[in-house]
């Protein structure tokens, strides 16, 4: 999909917010162009003590550290959420939840704030299986925005950073940007 | 054909429709799948595509009287291109290449019009011959 094609205007509203229940979203694209570009303060520690429901929380999805420009989140094991019912491994679906989660989170720590987003793609890596009956920890990290994009990069481990089970590139397309 | 849904289907409510090709699976809206409100979550959405693309690929290697290789997923690419909405999602795979220890498979999600994806899939799978 290209930048100034489907994005352009109308189909800015009915794209992936955030996927974050809870969140304010935007109304309809007259205002999302003309409302302000200041940031909504963000806390993802509470947010994410809050437990606001959706697919985050059927995961079991929950907070673990964050800075400023990244966030951690962590994913505990669940027999509900396994894929390989012979090796008892993790589905991979539920590693990229956590990593998009992880991810939109580092665009609003490196923003300053809430900011309508969509996401536009995500790569994922599987480096190797995570090992049965552990939690997995997503860390996803903005390491670039521009007037319209953020970029992001991160990794889920299940106790070691150095021995990652995925790595995840992608990018986020901002909803107020759209001109 | 001996493709079975893993309980994470199940926690998504994903259910096979079997036909001549590729299975299409179907995914309802419910709280479990939800993202910003009324809109299906991107993660789900994910999730989905990758067992359609598992389906497609058992579909594929059943065809071969390859049923009982071992697959592994080796990398995913997800294109978001419209909001899924509060309806059932579905999703098909298409096999784009199956070699002896490679395949290429990619998968479509749609709402109401095939033509009119709200997501699709690339993914890689390493194959092995079972044990």
């Amino acid at each position: 999909m290209t930048l100034g094609g489907d994005l352009a205007t109308d189909e800015l509203i009915p794209l992936y917010v955030a996927d974050v229940p809870g969140l304010p979203c935007v109304a309809a694209p007259a205002s999302a162009k003309a409302m302000s570009a200041a940031p909504i303060p963000f806390d993802p520690q509470r947010f994410f003590t809050a437990r606001v429901g959706g697919h985050g929380d059927a995961l079991g999805i929950r907070y673990r550290a964050h800075g400023p420009d990244w966030c951690e989140l962590a994913l505990p094991f669940d027999p509900k959420l396994i894929g390989d019912v012979e090796r008892g491994v993790l589905a991979s679906g539920p590693i990229i939840t956590l990593l998009d989660m992880a991810t939109s989170v580092a665009v609003w720590m490196k923003r300053g704030g809430f900011l309508p987003h969509a996401t536009l793609d995500l790569r994922v890596d599987y480096l190797r299986p995570a090992v049965a009956g552990r939690e997995v920890i997503g860390r996803g990290e903005c390491y670039r925005v521009t007037r319209s994009v953020g970029f992001v990069r991160g990794v889920a481990h299940d106790g070691d950073p150095d021995d990652p089970v995925a790595h995840v590139a992608g990018t986020f397309m901002f909803m107020e940007g759209a001109a | 054909m001996s493709f079975a849904l893993p309980p994470y289907a199940e926690l998504l409510g994903i259910t096979i429709e079997r036909g001549d090709g590729p299975p299409i699976l179907d995914m309802p809206f419910g709280s479990g799948v939800l993202g910003r409100p009324g809109f299906v979550h991107g993660g789900a959405m994910s999730g989905l595509l990758e067992m359609a693309a598992v389906a497609a690929l058992r579909h594929a290697l059943a065809a071969e009287d390859r049923a009982d290789a071992r697959i592994k997923p080796v990398n995913v690419t997800v294109d978001f291109m419209r909001g899924g909405r509060e309806k059932v999602t579905r999703a098909q795979g298409k096999v784009s290449r199956l070699g002896n220890r490679v395949a290429n498979v990619e998968a479509f999600a749609w709402q109401d019009d095939p033509d009119r994806p709200v997501a699709a899939a690339r993914m890689n799978f390493l194959i092995s011959a079972s044990v």
